[in-house]
């Protein structure tokens, strides 16, 4: 009987090898037996020692997670997008699965059942040989060749630092080179047509003899020691250091500090007796240990794929962690992290526009909103955005929206993909109602504040947080010039707002224990973020509205700006200031450790020093609620 | 056995349809992780109960977030009744040179695929009635199984703040773009069946997040 899933499955596999390798009818057998899996994001597929399935896998849609579970910490070792494998070593021996595999988002997997498979594929040497070889390298993805031999082999590092620590350096390949009757001008314009740093010597057989780096150019021409003209062989470095192929990051930083040196040559056997194949620089040294800002975002604006951009943002979320564990001061976590998301975004529409077939039609700007807007995203949490672009005459609106629509598309689709998970209300930019012209949205804007309603408070924490993340900035200024315009109107609007900043009480009970969950599944979990980080932003928002102050967008900061303005009350916005840092700080850390965002908190794992520390963190949410009580008339308005 | 005798008295029912009846006794309540649940949908020769036919029925079942390809129903119906409008969407011709069956057929198969699963289907009504209508013609009972119908689901799955301005027809499409499911294969039967039961797997995830489903909840139409 005709069966026209089990054909489309086919179709989708035949893009993929081993499958392209197959005929179509072996395909079609395989692609009936198929069984198709929704995942939501979180679900697994196997665990660490559990028994193995009579399938292995492929990725449909969405991404899979596989990693290495040792004790408390997770590393992960892969993530496989459309198209990859998993779960292969049933296909290769019998053993307990040794990664676990969970979605990272919301996907689609087909499950190919391993007997089926095997009795069709069994005399095809080259799909065996590709199985084997995919196997070894997912097992062992992050490591060196020397590895690779030992497929059995279960060496597993500790931490995910180790993990980049024993990776293979990426070095230059083909490094530029010149030869040793070379004069000093020759070689220095050979460096500068390649915009390169360094130069190395090769003798006839291209053999490393030396190496010039701007800094000899520097110490011994632009001083006069040498002239201009003079050979190479005066100025270089000689002999040079050496490493071989497959020389580890480790390895390769160590022979730098060691010997003060810049460069690393990497010969065919390791030695000055042989080929010159490339140079590993310090740089290439911090590009792949990835755990510096700086290199982080170079990576990001040189990212070419939603694929790298993920990589990076997740080098971001090592260095957090590393931060964290060093105490650094919580305002600079949050100016690196939300320079690093900004970064993300920025670049993930750049990729975006250059897939649209036009350029866009009128400027626009991208606006992050909420917590991205208030630049205090700490961890991967939902994405939150709006699209505002240029007015156009009406006939041309329809058209124009679509087009920035797509865009959007495009961009909240790689955010997702990053790992910025889709806003569950739908606040995003794709959506229709958020991407719309200047005049649109200063429309909009005047309604929620002249014609305050329910949905008009719960839309305001998110919107009036803005922040331009990318595209033309007159349009966001002339957008907020209305804002601060029609505020001066009205004073109900704040009573709206002041109601939904008080509504939840200081977070401690009448007996001072702390107010816990009644029900659901975080029943007797403490909500961090509802009950003691939601009413100081709304409360600073307000305060800062009421104020007309423009472009403060930091909760923190916008505390301090407060403290400046009211003398008398400068303590408390202190405190508030204080207050709200320290508990992003304990989110954060509860998120790091739970692998979510950290909002709820099991008070049980506390320690007393840490629960007196929430604790005197609250004091300031009673004393500026009383604030917003008197200040905005509230005590008749609930 | 006083089931049976009563039936006699009225009409003599063919064992199948029997068959299909018995399999609504003694069903446990189940949980919805555990319950069987067939997404089905079917090609017509256009929308009128009365005049139009059934040209072929998709079917996959599927307990928890599983669908075996394998255990998928596609039959192609053979009808005298033709509409060259139509064939256009579905691209089913009178004459083509897929393996036909004829109504009865269709039904006996499609009963004892269907047994006392819940039915899932993309505005449900419209291939409820068609189904109900051929049936009827066949001298059969109408459908005995609950319905869950996808359109209605996703308008419930919708954020409170979009409640006001939600569409009323929402097209198996418009659902695909907003949840992200790739339209291959659509306007086959079986092809819109699985797209279906993803869709409705991705609803249910969405709805499951915000609060603890009942059954009510899904069924009410």
């Amino acid at each position: 009987m005709k069966n026209s899933i089990a054909e489309r499955v086919g179709d989708f596999l035949k893009r993929y090898p081993p499958f392209n390798m197959l005929s179509n009818k072996t395909l079609l057998q395989i692609a009936t037996e198929v069984t198709i899996t929704y995942l939501e994001k979180g679900d697994t597929i196997f665990k660490k020692d559990d028994t193995w399935h009579n399938s292995f896998y492929i990725v449909r849609d969405g991404a899979i997670n596989l990693y290495y579970n040792n004790g408390d910490t997770k590393d992960i070792m892969n993530i496989h997008d459309t198209g990859d494998l998993f779960g292969l070593r049933p296909l290769i021996t019998k053993e307990p699965y040794k990664l676990t595999a969970t979605a990272n988002e919301e996907s689609i997997v087909y499950e190919i059942p391993i007997n089926i498979f095997q009795s069709v594929t069994d005399n095809n040497t080259k799909v065996q040989k590709y199985l084997i070889t995919a196997f070894a390298s997912n097992a062992f993805d992050p490591y060196t060749e020397e590895e690779t031999g030992k497929i059995f082999v279960d060496y597993l590092p500790n931490t995910s630092q180790d993990m980049v620590n024993f990776q293979t350096a990426n070095y230059t390949k083909s490094p530029i080179t010149c030869s040793m009757e070379s004069s000093l001008k020759e070689a220095a314009k050979k460096m500068s047509i390649h915009k390169i740093g360094c130069i190395v010597v090769v003798d006839d057989e291209k053999k490393p003899v030396g190496i010039i780096t701007n800094s000899d150019i520097k110490n011994k021409i632009a001083t006069g020691l040498f002239p201009i003209e003079t050979p190479v062989t005066n100025i270089m470095s000689s002999p040079v250091i050496t490493g071989k192929k497959g020389l580890t990051i480790a390895d390769g930083q160590l022979q730098m500090i060691k010997r003060s040196i810049g460069h690393l040559c990497i010969t065919k056997d390791g030695t000055v007796n042989s080929k010159l194949i490339g140079v590993l620089t310090h740089h290439d040294v911090l590009v792949n240990l990835g755990n510096n800002p700086t290199v982080i975002l170079k990576e990001i604006k040189r990212a070419k794929r939603t694929k790298k951009l993920r990589e990076a943002r997740l080098k971001g979320s090592a260095l957090l962690k590393s931060y964290i564990e060093q105490n650094i001061p919580i305002t600079h976590i949050i100016n690196v992290i939300s320079q690093i998301n900004d970064a993300v975004t920025i670049r993930a529409i750049e990729l975006a526009l250059k897939k649209m077939p036009t350029t866009p039609p009128v400027p626009f700007s991208w606006l992050a909103l909420g917590s991205q807007g208030r630049e205090e995203q700490l961890l991967f949490t939902d994405q939150d955005n709006a699209l505002v672009f240029d007015d156009v005459p009406e006939e041309q609106y329809e058209e124009t929206q679509t087009y920035f629509l797509k865009l959007a598309k495009l961009v909240t689709k790689s955010l997702n993909k990053i790992g910025f998970e889709y806003c569950e209300a739908d606040m995003m930019a794709s959506n229709p109602e958020w991407c719309k012209s200047l005049t649109e949205w200063k429309t909009q804007f005047t309604n929620w504040i002249l014609k305050p309603d329910e949905k008009a408070v719960l839309l305001s924490s998110i919107f009036f947080d803005y922040n331009r993340v990318y595209g033309d900035k007159q349009l966001v200024d002339d957008l907020t010039d209305t804002i601060f315009t029609t505020l001066e109107k009205t004073t109900l609007f704040y009573r709206f707002l002041g109601r939904d900043a008080i509504k939840s009480p200081t977070p401690l009970g009448f007996f001072k224990q702390f107010l816990v969950e009644q029900n659901g599944e975080q029943k007797e979990l403490f909500n961090i973020k509802n009950r003691a980080l939601m009413p100081l932003i709304d409360a600073a928002r307000l305060l800062i509205l009421s104020k007309h102050i423009r472009d403060v967008n930091n909760t923190s900061e916008r505390f301090e700006k407060l403290a400046e303005l009211e003398p008398n009350n400068k303590e408390l916005y202190e405190s508030c200031s204080y207050a709200f840092k320290a508990l992003s700080k304990f989110k954060t850390k509860q998120g790091l450790l739970g692998g979510n965002s950290g909002k709820f908190i099991d008070l049980e794992t506390l320690t007393k020093e840490e629960k007196l520390k929430l604790r005197r963190c609250f004091k300031p949410i009673q004393k500026i609620q009383e604030i917003l009580k008197i200040r905005f008339d509230l005590k008749n308005f609930m | 056995m006083i089931f049976k005798w009563f039936n006699k008295s009225k009409k003599e029912y063919p064992a199948f349809w029997m068959d299909y009846i018995n399999s609504f006794k003694n069903v446990n309540k189940n949980s919805i992780e555990d319950t069987r649940f067939v997404a089905f949908d079917t090609e017509t020769t256009g929308f009128d109960r009365k005049k139009d036919r059934i040209l072929s029925i998709g079917a996959v079942s599927f307990v928890g977030k599983s669908i075996q390809v394998n255990n998928s129903l596609e039959l192609y119906l053979q009808q005298e009744i033709f509409n060259p409008e139509t064939v256009k969407i579905h691209g089913l011709m009178k004459k083509g040179s897929l393996e036909k069956v004829t109504e009865l057929e269709a039904i006996k198969i499609f009963l004892d695929y269907i047994k006392n699963a819940d039915l899932i289907a993309h505005h449900a009504n419209f291939d409820k009635t068609m189904m109900n209508e051929m049936l009827s013609r066949n001298g059969l009972g109408k459908l005995k199984n609950r319905f869950i119908d996808t359109g209605y689901l996703f308008n419930k799955s919708k954020h409170i703040i979009y409640r006001e301005n939600l569409k009323e027809h929402y097209t198996l499409d418009d659902l695909c773009n907003e949840l992200n499911v790739p339209k291959v294969d659509r306007h086959t039967a079986n092809g819109d069946a699985l797209i279906t039961a993803i869709v409705f797997l991705k609803i249910l995830s969405r709805l499951d997040k915000r609060k603890n489903l009942e059954w009510d909840y899904l069924l009410k139409s």
